[in-house]
């Protein structure tokens, strides 16, 4: 009997040596005339475990990890191959607490399927909300979007299907389903392991927003730092346009959906929706004003849709199973599930599909493990580098787009970087204006300007030079840039910066980082 | 991917055969940019006005697309390209420290040339890999949980090739 062995192809599994390790597994097997099949598999998401090497047995799939080349050998004098006990056997995949306890729904397939075999994806309910949409008139599926309270997952948390409906009713003779798969925030990579790990599932979804607002073209932008993820969604559209999923007559429904992939150039702006249209269209990736939306007028002056990755990616398990059953999850407004990545100094990083309303301590504590260093936990940055750092005081906030907001803070695309009380907070907040003067687009001067000065003033504050006048002047910049900024960008900033000096005064000289009494 | 070496002999031509490849693509301008990086190593100087006509655009427009996005380079990289992770989740795994040793190692700084001319070290924010850092990639290829002592062996194991 052939025995299956999973070894997962995810780039991060890569980065920490899985393919050796399918290769040493190959070799040994050749060696003492065992016959496996090797299945590159996506990652469960349990990056310390990786390479999480899993077999196939009666009982169900068995993980072994962090395998190293070096242990496969004594891998098989266990017989491994069979399920055999081994000082890095973990037990049934299934049974381990960091998945039992997550809501993995969307994620449903990553880490178990081959991720650009279409008789995997099918295999494991793929294409079932692309055959149901494909039944529907375009307003019901707009409509069973809006019903299930889906809220863009890229940042700015707007209801997905209000904005196809939008879209669905503007009049054009082309319109575009545009994915941001831009992904520059730090601490994020759900979207990556979308396109790396289900790419399918990806695909699903735009063929459906297509067919919800009569859109016949998409594209992907992805940023170039992703090239495994750019390889995978090639390779899934070629195999998904092969078997009539994508191209002039989607299954045969007499609709057309074509699809490609774009590749960014390493500009974080680019990740905001005007720039990023300007950046496909050619130009260079300035931010545009809004209006008009870019529902109206977006890419080459046409109604387009533009989604995040797991905005789109949650569209067929909706259109699957019915609306009701995503609204389901979720508290308040914030409906459905997020994939949090845990990132940063946590000692179990990784990826936890869980329904909104988890708080930040489960998330760091339950499933992050404390921190890596063994150290206390300090700040959390959340939602990405125009994210606020948040202290242990505020880490049972549940995680909740309102909640969030309540507490100056957002949720964003759900990246969650820890550090422990080795981090200076004062070197944050200037990392921070460094970054907004590295990658603003320029076209208003709070951003371009503020965030230069920021860096300065900040350098004075570490330095100690006047403190007082300086963290004042501070203040006011990010006034200025939270007030006069056209996008996020110059916007947000002042999320890390102030968090920092608000709720780590001492880092800033103590008592001169308090808000100034004579202003309030 | 392999940064190739640069002949600029041929470049004329390759250019020629990309942008005639692009013919009928919307937005060409990116996917054309990255074909000749990807074949010549950087974009040169030459191809500026040939894509400049192609697209019938000014040929400061092209330049302002180049100049603007970090990742197009007007110059050749040398050999190999290390590309270091800066962004938050990876300093807060020690990421600034690794830099330091990187910048020491090589003898130079970001966006710079090894002493010896074959590495070129460039920043980059965030590589998605953000729970097992400090990462870098070394020609696309990622590495995670890179100590100083890791990141010296993967230095010698290109060496050995450069
Ligand atoms: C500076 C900046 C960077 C952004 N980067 C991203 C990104 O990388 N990915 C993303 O999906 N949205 C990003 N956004 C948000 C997008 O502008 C936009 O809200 C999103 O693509 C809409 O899709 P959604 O409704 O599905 O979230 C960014 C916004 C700003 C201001
Ligand atoms: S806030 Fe910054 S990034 Fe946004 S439009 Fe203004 S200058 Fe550009
Ligand atoms: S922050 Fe370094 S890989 Fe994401």
């Amino acid at each position: 009997m052939t025995c299956t062995i999973f070894v997962p192809r995810d780039s991060t599994a890569l980065a920490l040596g899985a393919d050796d390790v399918a290769t040493a597994i190959e070799a040994e097997a050749r060696r003492r005339g065992i016959d496996l099949r090797i299945v590159r598999n996506g990652s469960r998401g349990m990056f310390w475990l990786e390479p999480l090497v899993e077999v196939a047995t009666p009982a169900g799939r068995t993980a072994y990890g962090p395998v190293d080349a070096s242990d496969v050998a004594g891998l098989f004098d266990a017989g491994f191959f069979d399920g055999g006990a081994h000082p890095l056997s973990l037990g049934l995949t299934d049974a381990l607490p960091y998945l039992q306890k997550q809501e993995r729904i969307t994620f449903a397939r990553v880490g178990i399927t081959d991720p650009v075999s279409l008789d995997d994806y099918l295999a494991h309910d793929g294409y079932a909300g692309l055959r149901r949409a494909l039944s529907m008139a375009p307003g019901a599926i707009v409509q069973e979007v809006i019903d299930s309270g889906l809220r863009g997952r890229g940042g700015a948390a707007f209801p997905t299907g209000v904005k196809w409906k939008t879209v669905l009713g503007a009049q054009a003779v082309q319109k575009y389903i545009v994915c941001n798969a831009d992904e520059g925030d730090s601490g994020t990579f759900s979207d990556r392991m979308v396109m790396e790990d289900d790419p399918f599932m990806l695909i699903e979804g735009m063929t459906i927003a297509g067919l919800a607002v009569g859109a016949t073209r998409g594209y992907i932008y992805v940023r170039s730092e992703y090239p495994h993820a750019i390889a995978a969604l090639n390779e899934a559209i070629a195999n998904a346009t092969a078997a009539g999923y994508l191209g002039i007559d989607v299954l045969g429904s007499g609709k057309a959906f074509h699809l490609d992939v774009r590749k960014g150039a390493g500009s974080y702006v680019c990740g905001e929706e005007t720039a990023l249209l300007e950046s496909l269209e050619g130009k260079r990736g300035i931010v545009r004003a809004k209006p008009p939306l870019p529902a109206l007028s977006g890419l080459f002056g046409q109604p387009t849709v533009i989604n995040n990755v797991i905005s789109l990616a949650s569209v067929p398990l909706i259109l699957q199973k019915g609306a009701a059953y995503y609204r389901d999850l979720g508290q308040g407004r914030s409906r459905g599930t997020l994939p949090f990545q845990l990132a940063g100094n946590l000692k179990y990083g990784g990826l936890v599909e869980k329904a909104f309303g988890v708080t930040l301590r489960e998330l760091l504590v339950d499933f992050g493990g404390g921190s890596a260093s063994g150290r206390p936990l300090r700040a959390v940055q959340v939602g990405g580098p125009l994210g606020a750092y948040l202290p242990p005081s505020r880490f049972d906030t549940p995680l909740d787009y309102e909640a969030f907001a309540a507490i100056g803070a957002a949720v964003g695309h759900g990246g969650i970087v820890a550090f422990d009380d080795t981090v200076d907070m004062a070197k944050q907040a200037r990392y921070a204006m460094e970054f907004c003067a590295a990658e603003s687009c320029g076209k208003c001067t709070p951003c371009r300007i503020g965030s230069t000065r920021g860096v300065e003033v900040m350098d004075k504050i570490i330095a100690n030079q006047d403190r007082p006048q300086q963290i004042h002047l501070l203040r006011d910049l990010c006034d200025l840039m939270l007030a006069g900024s056209l996008c996020a960008m110059g916007g947000m900033t002042p999320y890390p910066v102030l968090s920092a000096l608000d709720n780590f005064p001492e880092d800033f000289g103590g008592s001169d980082a308090a808000p100034d009494q004579k202003a309030a | 991917m392999q940064t190739p070496y640069t002949d600029s002999a041929r470049d004329p031509a390759t250019v020629a055969a990309i942008l005639e490849a692009h013919r009928g693509t919307p937005g060409a301008m990116l996917p054309i940019l990255h074909a000749i990086q990807d074949s010549l190593g950087h974009i040169p100087a030459d191809a500026v006005p040939l894509i400049a006509d192609f697209l019938n655009v000014s040929r400061a427009e092209v330049h302002g697309v180049i100049t603007y996005y970090d990742h197009f380079r007007q110059q050749p990289a040398a050999r190999h390209v290390v590309r270091l992770c800066r962004a938050e989740a990876c300093q807060a795994r020690g990421a600034d420290a690794l830099a330091g040793h990187v910048r020491q190692t090589l003898g130079c700084d970001f966006h710079g040339t090894s002493a010896d001319g074959k590495v070129t070290l460039e920043p980059v924010y965030c590589l998605g890999h953000c729970a097992v850092g400090p990462n870098i990639a070394i020609d696309d290829k990622p590495y995670a949980r890179v100590s100083t002592a890791r990141f010296d062996a993967l230095l010698a194991a290109c060496g050995g090739e450069r």
